[in-house]
């Protein structure tokens, strides 16, 4: 029963977040995302207490939860793990002993990596997060192969239910990590289960040690248990040892499996009563955690990153110098600080202008959101990625509190422009701008050239865009590391004009 | 600029300057050009009542819809729908007139009326803001997008003088009869954006007309041999300043105003003299009108058509 309802409970979330990733049509409402926040990582850097708060609490009850049946990287080997058993029907789990110790210099890197400002670790390693990335450089452009396959065929019948969309690579960097991780969960997976939460990944090592004190757990009664051993070959986290009838808690994700395979029914989820065979594992484990702090503590000053990373300047050449993070982010401090790389502001983005950067934000922030203007550019009057990001890193801001936020600023290279070279009109770059910072001002034969304000500039990048000087652009939006507020100056409408003729 | 863009820069200038002139001449004479009875009306201007109901009186003073939607056609309605901006803001085709229109079509016989644009926001934002989508659904209609260059087939326009081929929306190409239905605004770069100009939302590379003289590939794109069947310059919302986009509801003049033609450049022509009457635009400054003229597409000469004038 209990593991009926773990396997209902995750295959419906599992398949929620992930169409939520998927889904560019929006179908699921923005309100999904609170399948991301609930996620222990980003409810973490949101400083989500009551998420944290409830995840600790579930955990301390009812022991691994969060990994069997909320965080979809944890679900996603169990659908790797049960092809497995599909093609090999005799495979079999065997007990393994505990890499205590690689569990927890990971944790211990990560959470030096992250305290001294590099992020890139806990974004790189947070299962979530991970997951998040699988979904959108790999998944995604199969789904969109799918959902274009259907447009193909349904507009054919002239139905326009379905739509065309581009398939394109969004970052090669972003798509190689997500292709090794990927690789290296599936593999782990298809060949001994849970390993990866159970070795390597750091919110099941955070996750594994409050769950040893959990009040419910499986437990083997040893007096009606026949030792056939039966648990311990279904146990996909290797962590029964039926020789001795114990389990090593800290690696049990709860999926009740043992429970289903005993044929004595001696095996239970139930609360402890008294009998604490207390073991050295916590304290060894504990001693072995504060030596990893200490070596990985010299290690980690060599991992930060350093973000000075000057471009070449190219006279003409319209290239940013700083990135420019999306709206909401407040500053690339912000950003780097707490965006964890899921990349669903990425998939979400309706103007496709979210990209994973490489090197822009310096090392420690590769893989973290940047606009670019090369597909589109940011809607004037869409929050959808404040909306959805779990972890804080784009705080949540309503469309007034947009509209007067700066994230870039207009730059005008006069020199590239087609009203200065070719002496004809254009104005594609005014056209596009929401709040007339580059307007067209008098130019010369009654022609108009762009003319910029960056004071009333949002960096929406509608110009940069737009503008279709070649080979350089002639307007572009420059990165500022800490977005400023502009101030709108409310325009009175106008109602002296009386129209009351053709005139002509 | 070289010598041959002076001298052609010079003669339309010329041009410009007779049109001026003649402008005012229909300004003046406007009286003495009723039409005359039994011949048929080339030009409505219809003035002071609600989009629908302008759009009714416009219609049938020109001959009905039935004098352009067949039975069994094809049509395709091509509003502005640019922007993801509400229709208070008038940066679209007012929704209100496109189910109109889509109604009319279909009371005509059409087999199917299709409605696209190639927006320049989000086009499903594009859409679903502006209130067309919903009107035209409502209406009977069927929306398609616009936002996947293989939605567009390449097309040779030997008339065209900058733009010698470009790519035009398959829905276009596929339709019986296409109606044009631009609102009427502002344009920092085209000077006006009326019916002339709407032409970019049916082609898919914008940016070769504002890297090849964005005003001769205006005029290029209308040579195309497949004209609207009809012109409904929307007017009901102006924008009078900021445009094509608009900042806000201070660009809005509450013009309450319709102009139905099959000659694109006499509605363009008529469109920014109304225009005018607000804020000044003078012909001569919206050269890719004169520049139409000149391919032989419409005449700017309004003293030439017979001009039915309605106000409600």
């Amino acid at each position: 029963m209990l593991r009926k309802i773990r396997i209902g409970l995750s295959v419906v979330l599992f398949v929620l977040i992930t169409f939520f990733f998927l889904d560019f049509a929006e179908i699921l409402p923005p309100q999904f995302h609170v399948l991301t926040k609930i996620q222990f990582i980003p409810a973490l850097l949101a400083l989500e207490i009551g998420i944290i708060i409830a995840l600790i609490a579930f955990t301390l009850l009812f022991g691994r939860v969060y990994c069997s049946s909320i965080c979809p990287l944890g679900i996603y080997q169990d659908f790797v793990n049960w092809f497995s058993k599909k093609t090999q029907k005799k495979k079999r789990f065997q007990y393994l002993h505990p890499l205590t110790l690689l569990r927890w210099s990971i944790v211990a890197i990560t959470l030096i990596a992250f305290l001294a400002g590099f992020n890139f670790l806990v974004g790189l390693l947070d299962p979530y997060s991970a997951y998040g990335r699988i979904s959108v450089h790999i998944f995604k452009p199969a789904y969109l192969a799918g959902n274009n396959l259907l447009e193909s065929i349904f507009t054919r019948f002239d139905n326009h239910t379905f739509y065309r969309m581009s398939i394109y690579v969004l970052s090669i960097s972003s798509l190689i990590i997500a292709l090794i991780t990927v690789a290296t969960v599936s593999v782990l997976a298809w060949i001994n289960g849970r390993i990866y939460c159970n070795s390597i990944c750091p919110v099941g090592t955070v996750l594994g040690f409050l769950s040893k004190y959990s009040l419910f757990k499986i437990r083997i009664d040893e007096s009606t248990c026949n030792s056939c051993g039966s648990c311990g070959r279904k146990c996909k986290a290797s962590c029964i040892d039926t020789k001795l009838h114990k389990i090593d808690y800290s690696r049990c994700i709860n999926c009740f499996d043992c429970i289903e395979v005993c044929s004595q029914d001696s095996i239970s989820f139930s609360y402890s009563i008294a009998n604490k065979t207390s073991n050295k594992t916590v304290d060894t484990s504990k001693r072995r955690f504060m030596m990893a702090v200490g070596v990985t503590t010299l290690a980690a000053g060599k991992l930060i990153a350093d973000k000075n990373l000057n471009l070449l300047e190219t006279a003409n050449k319209a290239e940013r110098k700083l990135p420019i993070s999306p709206p909401g982010s407040l500053s690339h401090k912000n950003l780097l600080n707490k965006c964890t790389s899921c990349h669903l502001c990425v998939s979400k983005c309706p103007s496709g202008v979210i990209k994973p950067s490489f090197l822009e934000y310096g090392i420690a922030g590769m893989m973290q959101p940047m606009l670019y203007f090369d597909k589109g550019f940011c809607n004037y009057d869409c929050t959808i990625c404040s909306e959805v990001c779990p972890t804080g890193a784009i705080s949540h801001i309503d469309k007034n509190t947009k509209h007067q936020t700066q994230t870039g600023q207009v730059q005008f290279i006069l020199e590239n422009c087609i009203v200065y070279t070719d002496e004809t009109h254009c104005g594609a770059c005014s056209e596009h701008c929401p709040t007339q910072a580059v307007s067209m001002v008098p130019y010369k034969n009654g022609l108009t050239i762009p003319h910029t304000d960056i004071s009333i500039c949002v960096g929406c990048g509608g110009c940069e865009f737009i503008c279709p000087a070649k080979p350089y652009k002639a307007i572009y939006v420059e990165g500022i590391d800490k977005h400023e507020k502009l101030t709108i100056v409310k325009e009175e409408k106008d109602e002296s004009v009386v129209v009351d003729d053709f005139g002509f | 600029m070289d010598r041959r863009n002076f001298l052609k820069a010079i003669a339309l200038a010329g041009v410009a300057i007779t049109v001026k002139q003649s402008g005012a001449m229909t300004l003046m004479s406007q009286k003495f050009n009723a039409p005359a009875p039994g011949k048929d009306v080339d030009l409505v201007a219809v003035m002071g009542g609600e989009p629908v109901a302008m759009f009714r009186k416009g219609i049938t003073e020109i001959g009905g819809m039935g004098k352009f939607v067949k039975k069994g056609q094809k049509v395709v309605i091509k509003p502005n729908i640019g922007w993801d901006k509400v229709p208070e803001l008038a940066g679209n085709t007012n929704p209100e007139l496109i189910g109109e229109i889509v109604r009319q079509c279909i009371k005509a016989g059409a087999k199917e009326v299709v409605v696209f644009d190639h927006t320049c926001d989000d086009w499903r934002k594009c859409y679903k803001n502006s209130g067309i989508e919903d009107a035209v659904r409502d209406a009977g209609g069927k929306m398609v997008p616009a936002h996947e260059e293989s939605y567009y087939t390449e097309v040779d326009l030997p008339k065209g003088i900058s733009l010698k081929k470009t790519k035009i929306h398959q829905a276009i190409l596929d339709s019986d009869v296409w109606i044009n239905v631009p609102v009427l605004k502002n344009h920092g770069g085209a000077k006006m954006s009326i019916s002339m100009k709407n032409h970019m939302g049916i082609v898919w590379d914008r940016g070769y007309f504002h890297k090849n003289d964005l005003q001769q590939c205006i005029a290029d794109i209308c040579t195309l041999n497949k004209p609207a069947v009809l012109n409904v310059v929307d007017s009901y919302r102006m924008m009078k300043t900021n445009g094509p986009r608009g900042k806000s509801e201070a660009d809005v003049v509450l013009a309450k105003a319709l102009f139905l033609s099959q000659d694109i450049v006499a509605v363009d022509t008529a469109a920014t003299n109304f225009f005018n009457q607000m804020r000044e635009m003078p012909l001569n400054s919206v050269t890719h009108i004169s520049k139409a003229e000149e391919l032989k597409i419409g005449t700017m000469n309004l003293e030439s058509l017979n001009i039915k004038r309605i106000k409600l």
